[in-house]
């Protein structure tokens, strides 16, 4: 119990505080609190060098220009040493054109993938899984996604996540299944027997009491 | 580090940054939108020019100290 507990490392929860780390990048030591004010993204990726990470990092580039419009910054992972990151994103530029902007952190000693729990021992005892964690300005975690060694992420996702925890901070309001900027949105559900009654002449688009949505 | 070359030198980024604190752009904001470096790399960066005796921190803000102005 104890030996898979040490493999696993801390397992973070959404609506924490991030995990605080120093840690070796492509761009030099960065620490967590550096990105304060910004969202952030940290993902890990397994391994350099190999086929599925290499079109994420392509995907992950591609969509980063969105990224930075909505103010958010992009920070991978692997346990692998900086050398070899630095080796693999030059690869990707020379083979593919692609010119990764991102920093990349070098866990060798697996300080913050423990610290996050991105080693899942069922899948690799070595390597980290796929994790996205969506990290807020105020360094809460907002969205924890895990994906397996053989599935590659699906960035359209991961952008619309980051539209509708945006616009649930800035409405108050939550996004249903599916939903994509434009869309309408939920209206929190009523607390007592009072606003259930009174949301009902708001001009809601409403199911019943308490499924409500609105127009932004 | 990635303001400092091995041989002591700024980089290219590290470069920069003395020029906007030259400037006198104080706050890592101020000086990432002077020099167009993403904040983070502006906060790392000032650690490792304080580290190299190229900057001073006074307060809430920073400037270069008489060895990061021979630099420029």
């Amino acid at each position: 119990m104890e030996e898979a507990r040490e493999q696993i490392g801390h397992m973070p929860r959404i609506g924490e505080p991030a995990p605080a780390f120093e840690a070796v990048t492509t761009h030099g030591k960065l620490k967590l609190e550096d990105f304060k004010g910004s969202w952030l993204i940290l993902f890990s990726h397994p391994a350099d060098f190999t086929p599925v990470c290499t079109t994420e990092f392509i995907a992950f580039t591609e969509i980063h220009p969105e990224l930075q419009k909505r103010g958010v910054e992009l920070l991978g992972l692997s346990v692998d040493s900086v050398s070899s990151h630095i080796a693999w994103v030059r690869n990707v530029e020379e083979k593919t054109g692609v010119r990764i902007p991102f920093p990349v952190i070098a866990d060798l000693n697996k300080e913050v993938s423990l610290a996050y729990g991105m080693i899942h021992p069922g899948q690799s005892k070595t390597e980290t899984v796929r994790c996205v964690f969506i990290i807020d300005p105020n360094q809460v975690i907002r969205t924890i996604l895990y994906y397996p060694l053989t599935t590659g992420r699906n960035m359209d996702e991961i952008l619309r996540i980051v539209d509708a925890l945006q616009t649930t901070d800035k409405n108050a309001v939550a996004t249903p299944a599916n939903w994509r900027p434009g869309d309408m949105v939920v209206v929190p559900p009523p607390n007592t027997q009072e606003m259930a009654e009174e949301r009902l002449k708001q001009g809601y688009e409403c199911t019943d009491w308490y499924l409500c949505k609105k127009k932004l | 580090m990635a303001c400092i070359s091995p041989d002591g030198k700024p980089t290219e980024s590290g470069s920069k940054m003395l020029r906007a604190l030259q400037a006198g752009l104080g706050s890592p904001e101020e000086i990432a939108k002077g020099s167009g470096l993403p904040l983070f790399r502006v906060r790392s960066g000032l650690r490792e020019l304080i580290q190299a005796g190229l900057a001073k921190q006074r307060d809430d803000r920073y400037e270069l100290s008489e060895e990061g102005a021979k630099l420029i």
